[in-house]
């Protein structure tokens, strides 16, 4: 007895030695992100799936700060000390790493027939033809706000902009919140979660986003100067001392309970839940009237590549593929919710608030950032310039009248559209 | 004969032989200093001659140096970063090197108490990360957190206070006066070794004159350390016409609100390494790199040529 | 003599100046600490009061440390900037000697040389250098780190060396060479420990950029087991931003070493002037 448990310890010892054997071999993956937040999430959840699965590939996270990341990328990615796998920017971040022959063409890789043509346009060619990322998640703008101080003032998720200002006004008379949590120091804040946030409503999603792209709409058009005007009415809302509060001073006065609501986007729902002590809902880009159609902007954000100069193109197809799969989406919605799968087949979400988000995609019509694809391309840069314009607005620095033709003016110093 | 030899021992001066310690004592230095920095950072400079059409670099001879001061954008924005770069100097002309002068000078002042305490507690803010810097400043002007409005409020002046980062007039000048906090101990760390290193004996001679306190100061101790405040404004200078981080950390890499805090190396990494949506554009990024390095080495040559050369220096 | 330089009122006046200043300098690393000892609530609501019993929590170091080696990212900052200063130091007060105590042709020149360095930002030589490090195969190692700093440290070295090398003596360099001294021998025993107070000096500039970069790390050595601690804050800050606890506790465990590291070398620094004065 006691020798056959010996003899096989033995054995166990030497299988395992083998084993180790063969895992010296093994393909080990590196990831470039900037989503140094997901780092506990990929190293906890994502990665050990995948692994239990594929034993022979071994994958390793390796994030650093957003600010950095473009940056600290190219460089190593023109000297071949990249890693294997690369977290891409939607648009023309990518495409230009793709013209570069830095990625990978992945249109025929596994799992790509799991996206629909919008999803995969971030990562696409002008044309069409090729797909260098596998879309992996959207986030969708609206308002967050604080349920346990509605319910105390008894007010009601507005729906249309006349509404939406009853309950400002309301929170303000009521003293015991700032209504609105939005700061313009970081200038995003301000044309992310203010102009982008509301502006589809406007220029009516993908309509007046490719209108402008054709040509046939322009930035001073009033469709396109509405949402200045409306953000520019939202100043007296602000907490005081707006013009210097950034944007973790906007997120920290709404989970503390200070303010009633917060402009925000999805990807604001993981931090919240943790850190807000009070009941949250969330409510819709409010529309002009009752019935209007109502568009959100459900932004392609992130996505994943191949290094072109990678040393284990199997094994990074393999993980690729993997991305694509319902298992990872179902995975990644779950463990991050408020980025949401592009994935066509739907996933089960458990978080109340996320479902409220992806809720809107029912009713509403889906668009992207107007400022992202193609009219960014040149210098100056038509983001660049939309964040400094709408603090400008709130500020009252600029009129938007004059923000857009700024703007417009900005554009067409390089931007000829196609006739 | 031997008129001509004599000539001709005029005519050719005796060679020196070959200094080798000189070589030895320049090589280690040169050799890092040229692998390392000079080649990787001509490579960069030569890319403002070219343009990169289609993935290729083009040779385009100065097409780069037109665009920078000839398109209105390029050129209000150049102009722009080279005026905000100008008053960022200034204010630490004006703020950062007396206060390090002074600091120093009590600081020299023989058998002072406390006086390693008080310079290692000084000196503290210059050994921190921008990072740190930036972000502590943030949160202490931040309307939000109240500490600033809270500390006027004691005094009676909370109605001095503003959001003074977030807005056009003032962000400049706040940013400006966070660095000066943060590297008034270059100065004073410089002055404090010159103030160190002049002799007793010329001080006791002074005082034996009757030159004391505050003449003795001006008269004597001034003259002895202008070299070393030479070098503190040409270090300033340079420091601050390369100087980016700071107000990369505090107001981002768009120098907000309005472009008002946006000076030449906030716009030079912006235009080189890209930000955001907008891509890095190397050969722009180099020229306006070039414009940069054109203007401190100007001012470092008038310097070194100008005012270095002329100045007295005494060896004690 | 020297105690009647100074009245005690005066002396009065020039402690109260220097405590003012001491407290500006000092008070918002003091608020940063203070407050990375509070609950999350208490950060926000009273930033001005220290830590009480009721108000105390460590949330905000747990959430850090249980994230990152940072003994390990110290141990490897503390290689680097060692490593650099020596490098910078060494090599840096031999140019200078050549170039403030011998006349040759280019002296001038070379003096321009290496100054150059000091007029643009080493950064964007970046992929160049990134390019060399490969062919060296040196990429994620502390080598390549301390190669850089060095190159980055030389021209600020060599400008301030050179200037106080000036203001030694000549008597003193004659008469050693009229016994018989080497050049070598003139510089390493007669020159360096008399321009100690302007290498401390310079030790402590070449640190702070070397000891607070992140971007070189973040290219060249961005490996778990080469990472610098100021990598591994930046990391925390971009992650926990809204997290004021953790950022907070961050940022003092940042503000820390560089303390400790200060101290022990103010020391030196301080033997180094004070060596340097007595005549």
């Amino acid at each position: 007895m006691n020798r056959l448990i010996k003899t096989s310890l033995l054995a166990a010892t030497m299988l395992s030695g083998l084993a180790s054997v063969v895992h010296a071999e093994d393909a080990t993956l590196t990831i470039e992100s900037w989503r140094n937040d997901d780092l506990a999430i990929w190293k906890d959840k994502i990665i050990p799936a995948f692994e239990a699965k594929h034993p022979g590939i071994k994958i390793n996270f390796t994030p650093m700060a957003p600010t950095e990341y473009n940056a600290a990328l190219n460089a190593k990615l023109a000297s071949g000390t990249a890693g294997d796998l690369i977290s891409c920017r939607p648009f023309d971040a990518s495409l230009e790493l793709y013209n570069k022959g830095f990625l990978t063409d992945l249109s025929s890789l596994d799992g790509m027939g799991n996206f629909s043509p919008v999803a995969k346009s971030a990562w696409q060619t002008d044309d069409g033809k090729a797909t260098f990322c596998v879309p992996m998640a959207s986030v969708i703008h609206g308002f967050i706000y604080n349920k346990d101080a509605f319910d105390k003032l008894g007010l009601k998720p507005p729906k249309t902009e006349e509404e939406f200002f009853k309950v400002l006004d309301a929170i303000k008379k009521d003293g015991n919140y700032i209504p609105m949590a939005m700061g313009t120091k970081d200038l995003w804040e301000a044309a992310t979660m203010g102009y982008q946030n509301i502006g589809p409503n406007y220029w009516h999603g993908e309509d007046g986003r490719k209108a402008l792209i054709a040509g046939k709409e322009k930035l001073t058009d009033p469709q396109w100067v509405a949402p200045f005007k409306e953000i520019a009415k939202w100043k007296p809302y602000l907490g005081d001392g707006f013009e210097a509060q950034s944007y973790p001073d906007s997120q920290n006065l709404f989970t503390l309970g200070r303010a009633a609501i917060y402009p925000a986007g999805s990807w604001e729902i993981s931090g919240f839940n943790t850190q807000a002590q009070f009941k949250m809902g969330a409510f819709r880009p409010p529309v002009a009237k009752d019935g209007d159609a109502c568009y959100i902007s459900d932004h392609t954000d992130i996505g994943m590549g191949m290094n072109a100069k990678t040393k284990y193109p199997e094994a990074a197809k393999t993980f690729l593929a993997w991305v694509a799969s319902p298992e990872f989406a179902e995975i990644y919605a779950n463990a991050l919710p408020g980025f949401f799968s592009l994935n066509s087949t739907a996933v089960e979400m458990k978080d109340p608030l996320a479902q409220e988000f992806v809720s809107w995609r029912k009713d509403c019509k889906s668009t992207i950032r107007s400022t992202y694809q193609i009219l960014s391309r040149g210098t100056p840069n038509l983001e660049n310039e939309t964040w400094t314009e709408s603090a400008n607005v709130i500020n009252g620095t600029d009129t938007p009248e004059k923000a857009a033709e700024k703007l417009q003016k900005g554009l067409d110093g390089w931007y000829k559209p196609a006739k | 004969m031997q008129g001509e030899q004599m000539e001709s021992d005029v005519a050719i001066p005796r060679r020196q032989p070959i200094r080798w310690h000189i070589a030895v004592f320049l090589a280690p230095a040169v050799v890092i200093y040229t692998a390392i920095m000079i080649l990787p950072l001509g490579g960069t400079l030569f890319l403002s001659f070219y343009k990169e059409v289609q993935g290729v670099e083009v040779f385009v001879g100065l097409d780069n140096f037109r665009t920078l001061f000839g398109n209105e954008r390029w050129a209000a924005d150049f102009w722009n970063a080279l005026k905000n770069n100008v008053i960022f100097f200034i204010i630490h002309m004006l703020v950062q090197n007396p206060i390090g002068v002074a600091l120093a000078a009590l600081l020299s002042i023989p058998k002072l108490r406390f006086a390693g305490f008080y310079r290692t507690a000084i000196f503290l803010p210059t050994l921190l990360s921008f990072v740190i810097v930036g972000f502590i400043w943030k949160l202490i002007l931040s309307p939000i957190w109240g500490v600033t409005p809270y500390l006027l409020s004691l005094v009676d002046l909370k109605f001095l206070f503003a959001p003074w980062l977030g807005k056009p007039g003032s962000a400049l000048i706040a940013v400006s006066l966070i660095s000066v906090w943060q590297y008034v101990g270059i100065p004073m760390m410089l002055i404090y070794a010159a103030l160190l290193n002049i002799p007793d004996e010329v001080l006791e001679a002074a005082e034996c004159d009757g030159i004391t306190g505050w003449s003795q100061f001006w008269k004597i101790k001034l003259p002895l350390i202008l070299p070393s405040i030479g070098i503190i404004s040409i270090l300033t200078f340079v420091g601050n016409f390369n100087a980016f981080d700071l107000i990369y950390t505090v107001q981002g890499a768009l120098a907000g609100p309005d472009g008002s805090t946006d000076i030449l190396g906030t716009l030079l990494y912006r235009t080189f390494f890209g930000f955001q949506l907008q891509l890095g554009d190397r050969t722009m990024g180099a020229t306006i790199a070039t414009v940069m390095f054109l203007i401190i080495l100007a001012g470092v040559s008038l310097y070194l040529f100008g005012i270095q050369r002329r100045m007295r220096r005494y060896q004690f | 003599m020297a105690n009647a330089r100074i009245s005690r009122t005066r002396l009065a006046f020039v402690h109260v100046a220097l405590i003012v200043y001491m407290i500006i300098a000092l008070f918002p690393v003091v608020l940063t600490i203070m407050n990375s000892f509070k609950t999350r609530n208490d950060i926000f609501r009273s930033p001005l009061t220290p830590p009480l019993p009721s108000t105390f929590s460590l949330t905000g170091y747990h959430t850090v440390l249980g994230q990152g080696d940072f003994i390990g990212y110290f141990e490897n900052s503390l290689i680097v900037t060692v490593a650099s200063i020596f490098c910078v130091l060494l090599f840096g007060a031999m140019a200078a000697f050549a170039l403030s105590e011998y006349r040759f042709r280019g002296n001038l020149l070379m003096g321009l040389y290496l100054a150059l360095g000091i007029m643009i930002p080493i950064r964007l030589g970046t992929i160049g250098i990134l390019q060399e490090m490969v062919a060296l195969n040196l990429v994620n190692t502390l080598v390549s780190l301390v190669l850089v700093y060095t190159a980055q440290g030389l021209p600020l070295a060599v400008f301030i060396l050179s200037e106080f090398m000036r203001t030694v003596s000549d008597d003193l360099k004659s008469a050693g060479r009229i016994d018989g001294l080497s050049e070598y021998a003139i510089f390493f025993r007669l020159v360096l420990p008399l321009v100690r107070p302007a290498m401390a000096t310079v030790a402590v500039f070449t640190m702070i950029p070397i000891w607070n970069d992140l971007w070189f790390p973040l290219i060249l050595a961005p490996g778990e087991k080469t990472k610098t601690v100021t990598l591994g804050a930046q990391t925390f800050i971009g992650q926990f931003v809204t997290d004021w606890n953790a950022v907070l506790a961050a940022l003092s465990l940042a503000i820390f070493p560089v303390l400790v590291l200060y101290v022990l070398f103010s020391r030196q620094l301080i033997r180094g002037i004070t060596a340097g004065a007595v005549k």
